[in-house]
């Protein structure tokens, strides 16, 4: 890796202002992505500004129809919290599946969105719950946040400081893994919230996106039946060496019936 | 055989360093004054290079020194050899062209070296390289063996892109048989290529003595000796007495760290001309693309047969890849390592084999776990599937009638190989009975329920290993011997090391061999130290490859033993007042026979090397004594492997759910080791099966390039494996050892996809290249869905 300043700030006010203060400066949380880009010089910070002091970035918190995770928190974390098991059994799951358990150890849910790798697996639950993504200085929809791949609407120094889910009626996340790094080939989150029946897809194009033809049938009736005959259409999927965009869209398919049985 | 003898599961004795982390690697290894070197590689699969700036690199923080091609040319230093020489159709030898260890001219795949970087740190040495300017002019790239034989495509070398053009067999007598035909089986398949990943990295460490003028290379390498002579003689002309190689703990090498590559020589070299120890450690995506990679074969086979199914004729043409330059041993592996193999356990009494060796602008291929016979395996027991669906029959009952009988052994097969020994239906009668072949179709029904196609698979292989007589491999093209060496030194209170050219790289011979000597002189493997690796401590030794450890190693064990056994006996003689003659070693202790005289072993070697009262006139002091021995045949593992897979039509993952092997690997000296073995041989096997494949794109770039995307076997992929042993002896070695290292690798492939095609089989799909991806096997379903649905 190239030199960089390194500061370890103890508040996200300081985090902030190191940050702003510095524009090639980026925040570090479970090293987990940032890491290893750096260690292959794909990046080249003048600073990395690690986040791992501010103790308020972590934790959860479950209250008012709402499951608050602070951006620092860990997947394992969220994978053996009980109060997640029981508001939302299906995040606990998904970051249960997400790398393995040393990623899961590191890696933090704020890294992983900030991040919005197009296979990560947290932007579909934000997605597909109606999540609000809160920074150091406003409120985010997920509708609004995951923008392209690996970009998202954050503002340069802007910090995610927690995501809120609303609990679901009923929920699920099904993923099919890449062979090879055990990201989502393809990953699909359904949920039945009051905001109503949305679908979110991961792994499958540039970005995670809503299936809005399945979110359709489903609202009419919450079954995997209601999916016979819904095809996802493959025009604009990835296609690469584990899988054509066919194959992308078929299990987009399998997903997501797979995942309102669960739910 | 005793508690710690010859076929006791005594737990293996290198486990405990290993276990707690103080395993000593050539990276844990660091020398005074030590430097770092970086190579700065080709980005692009095919160019020739223009001007290589250094001038600004050269200035960088902490840089020692930075060398190219052009300054190993300047100092008379050679290419990298190749030990394996392939003639023609023709009797004309094989293209061999140069190798530089840096670049020259041209650089021919991505990962080729142009220059290195010594620093005092490994990141300045990498800072430095980004500031090499060097000048490329791209060619048009030779990325697939198609491309390298089209008309007017770029010649990667100056002879063209055909290494060599070869045959084997009969061509004649092969066709007559194909016009007395019944019927014909036909196949087309590819071998996948596959890139080796041993958990630790390559690295070495070249340190030059200037006040001896010694060289002392520490490499991760699977034959230390073989490095020796290849890097002194041919590529840096250093006498063998002023030239130490070191190959300390190596985490895995799967035939990869056979090979001499460039590093070595780079460092070795250039710690002479910076006068300071040079470290160089290889990072994991540098692997990728600068270890030599294994298989990649393309293949046409056919096999003639009469009414009864019985085999008349296989005619087979190959295409092997090369990559871009000749690695050590690559031209013996398309060739006398895979179309000697193509009679498998079959009395087909014609074979006819012709091969192509292609250069493409990819990473050198070359011997990986099975080199040859997993190739020549897979497709041979791919064919005799579809023989049995072409002419109707039952997959084991073709098998069956085709069996060399137990009872033709030494049989000589049509492509050169003479098997010793061998039972194939008893290896394969244990695999049914344990696997529960008969009840399968039961098994079928059930998963069919729940909407998985279940499918069973077997191969019933055959490999030679135990590599190898000399004067054979020498008639055919091989430039070295492949005999091994043991020294058995027994020290004066009894205690006994032993030396062996044969490196362990995760084999346990510390274990095995420690087992041999406790069987023969009744001693506790407590007792016995094994030692390898070093070329300054080792006699000499053509090291670990080709399941030769035990068959050939283990025997230079046996035979320095008996030397020392024999010495023993005077001294024992001596000292009972007795005839040698009548001396016998039993439990430890040379007896007087028919009498309660006896001597500890101890006692002996004590004797040994306090002789006073000894029989001076006629036995040297000391008890120490050294073996070379040279096989006389190839030994020849075989047995059957199956497998029961589950495929999700709705997704196209397969999961194998059962696995049997049952494999004759001679006499077992440890059965934990050897079931070890196999499941490591399965596991790649299986890997290569279903999960591994090395995918470059029209352009030579790798994009298999890390675990991102090329996909190593994970333990959840794999069964809990069924394994037997049900061994015959090879009679040509005193152990009647055949070799366990690659059945694994070799078997199994073939019944995996066997089992896929058998749970495919209603859908239309009679064939599926490896590895069987979910995406493929989805693919496949869903164009024969298509064809119903239209
Ligand atoms: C082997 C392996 C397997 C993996 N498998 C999966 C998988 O199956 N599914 C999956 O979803 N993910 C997977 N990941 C990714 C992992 O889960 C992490 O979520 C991801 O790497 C990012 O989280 P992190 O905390 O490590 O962030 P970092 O690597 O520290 O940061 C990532 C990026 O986010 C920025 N950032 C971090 N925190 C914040 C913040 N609070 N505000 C603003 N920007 C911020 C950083 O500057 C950086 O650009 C895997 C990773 C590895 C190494």
């Amino acid at each position: 890796m190239y030199d960089f300043a390194y500061h370890k700030p103890a508040s996200v006010a300081d985090a902030v202002k190191l940050l702003g203060a510095d524009g090639e400066a980026k925040p570090l949380a479970g090293g987990q992505t940032l890491i290893p880009t750096l260690k292959q010089r794909l990046a080249r910070p003048t600073a990395v500004v690690d986040l791992g002091a501010i103790k308020d970035l972590a934790g959860i918190s479950v209250a008012g129809g709402k499951v608050t995770i602070g951006a620092m928190t860990k997947h394992a974390d969220v994978a053996a919290s009980a109060d997640v098991k029981k508001a939302l059994p299906a995040l606990a799951a998904l970051a249960g599946g997400i790398g393995d358990p040393a990623v899961r150890h590191r890696g933090t849910i704020g890294g992983s969105i900030a991040n919005n790798d197009p296979a990560a697996d947290y932007p579909a639950a934000c997605l597909a719950l109606g999540a609000t993504i809160k920074t150091n200085k406003r409120e985010i929809a997920a509708d609004d946040f995951f923008r392209g791949m690996f970009e998202t609407a954050l503002d340069a120094g802007e910090l995610i400081v927690s995501v809120s889910f609303p609990v679901a009626e009923k929920a699920a996340y099904m993923k099919f893994d890449q062979p090879a790094s055990r990201y989502a080939l393809v990953g699909v989150f359904v949920a039945k919230t009051a905001g109503g029946v949305r679908v979110a897809v991961t792994g499958a194009a540039a970005s995670v996106f809503r299936w809005k033809e399945a979110e359709a049938a489903l609202s009419k009736s919450f079954a995997a039946a209601s999916l016979d005959g819904v095809k996802a259409s493959a025009s604009g999927l990835n296609s690469d060496i584990h899988g054509s965009a066919e194959y992308r869209a078929h299990l987009i398919g399998v997903m997501a019936k797979r995942a309102v049985a669960a739910a | 055989m005793g508690a710690e003898g010859i076929g006791a599961a005594v737990r293996r004795k290198e486990d405990f360093r290993f276990l707690t982390g103080r395993g000593n690697y050539t990276d844990d290894i660091n020398r005074p004054g030590q430097t770092h070197a970086y190579f700065l590689r080709s980005q692009v699969a095919h160019a020739t290079i223009g001007k290589i700036d250094t001038s600004k690199a050269a200035k960088a923080p902490g840089v020692v020194a930075i060398f190219t091609g052009a300054d190993f040319a300047a100092d008379g230093k050679g290419g990298l050899p190749c030990g394996w020489l392939v003639k023609n159709k023709d009797g004309s030898p094989m293209q061999e062209p140069p190798h530089p260890v840096l670049a020259q001219g041209k650089v021919r795949h991505v990962g080729d070296p142009i220059a290195v970087v010594i620093a005092e740190t490994r990141e300045q040495a990498k800072d430095a390289a980004e500031l090499i300017d060097v000048q490329l002019t791209e060619l048009p790239v030779v990325g697939t063996m198609a491309d390298a034989v089209k008309p007017g495509a770029a010649k990667i070398h100056d002879g063209g892109n055909v290494c060599y053009d070869w045959h084997i067999g009969d061509k004649d007598a092969c066709e007559a048989a194909f016009k007395k035909a019944f019927k014909v089986a036909k196949l087309d398949l590819v071998n996948n290529r596959l890139i080796p990943n041993a958990m630790e990295p390559r690295a070495a460490i070249g340190d030059f003595d200037r006040a001896t003028g010694e060289y002392t290379l520490y490499t991760t390498s699977q034959n230390p000796h073989v490095i020796r002579l290849l890097m002194g003689a041919f590529v840096l002309q250093i006498p063998e007495s002023r030239l130490r190689v070191v190959a300390p703990d190596v985490g895995g090498g799967f035939g990869s760290k056979i090979f001499h590559y460039a590093e070595e020589a780079t460092v070795t070299w250039a710690s002479a001309k910076v006068g300071r120890p040079i470290k160089w450690t290889c990072d994991r995506a540098e692997s990728f693309m600068s270890d030599a990679h294994g298989r990649d074969h393309v293949s046409h086979a056919e096999m003639a047969m009469d009414k009864d199914g019985k085999f008349l004729a296989l005619r087979v043409k190959t295409d092997a890849n090369m990559g871009a330059y000749l690695s050590t041993f690559a031209p013996a592996v398309p060739t006398y390592l895979y179309a000697t193999l193509l009679a498998g356990v079959y009395t087909t009494p014609v074979v006819y084999a012709e091969v192509r060796a292609l250069f493409t602008n990819t990473v050198p291929v070359d011997a990986y776990r099975g080199a040859g016979r997993p190739e020549a395996t897979f497709l041979l027991e791919r064919l005799v599937d579809n023989c049995a669906a072409e002419m109707g029959m039952d997959r084991v009952e073709i098998r069956k009638r085709n069996f060399i009988p137990s009872d033709a052994f030494p049989y000589q097969t049509p492509v050169a190989l003479q098997y010793d020994s061998g039972d194939y239906q008893a290896t394969l009668a244990s695999a049914l009975k344990i696997s529960d072949w008969a009840g399968f179709e039961a098994r079928r029904a059930e998963a069919k329920k729940r909407g998985k196609l279940r499918g069973i698979g077997i191969s019933t292989y055959l490999e030679a290993c135990g590599i190898a007589p000399s004067a054979v491999v020498g008639s055919l093209g091989a430039r070295a011997g492949l005999y091994e060496c043991a020294n058995i030194r027994v020290h004066p209170t009894g205690s006994v090391t032993v030396f062996t050219g044969c490196h362990s790289h995760g084999q346990g011979h510390e274990t095995t061999y420690a087992q041999l000597v406790a069987d023969r002189l009744g001693i506790s493997i407590d007792q016995i130290e094994v030692s390898h690796g070093d070329t300054n401590k080792i006699p000499f030794g053509m090291g670990t490859y080709g399941s030769r450890s035990l068959a050939v190693g283990g025997t230079a064990i046996v035979k320095a033993l008996d030397k020392i056994v024999d010495k023993a006996k005077k001294i024992a003689a001596h000292l009972l007042e007795a005839s040698p003659a009548d001396i016998e070693l039993k439990d430890g202790k040379f007896v007087v026979a028919g009498t309660d005289k006896a001597k500890a072993f101890g006692e002996i070697s004590l004797a040994a090397y306090v002789p006073h009262n000894y029989p001076i006139d006629t036995v040297e002091p000391g008890l120490e004594e050294t073996a070379f021995y040279d096989p006389k045949n190839f030994t020849f593992p075989g047995g059957c492997h199956i497998c029961e897979v589950e495929i999700d039509p709705d997704t196209g993952v397969t999961k194998v759910v059962k696995f049997t092997a049952v494999d004759d690997v001679g006499r077992v000296v440890n059965p934990m080791i050897v079931e070890g073995q196999v499941h490591g041989g399965l596991a790649q096997g299986i890997g290569q099966a279903l999960l591994e494949t090395c995918v470059y794109d029209g352009n030579g770039q790798l994009r298999s390039g890390s675990y991102m995307d090329y996909t190593m076997p994970r333990a959840d992929d794999l069964p809990s494996f069924d394994v037997a042993t049900q061994s015959t002896l090879c009679t040509h070695n005193p152990l009647g050892v055949k070799g366990v290292g690659e059945v694994g690798a070799i078997g199994s492939p073939p019944a995996v996809i066997n089992a896929v095609v058998d749970a495919l089989r209603e859908t239309g799909v009679r064939h599926i290249d490896m590895p069987a991806t979910p995406a493929k096997i989805w693919a496949l379903l869903n164009s024969g869905r298509r064809a119903a649905a239209e």
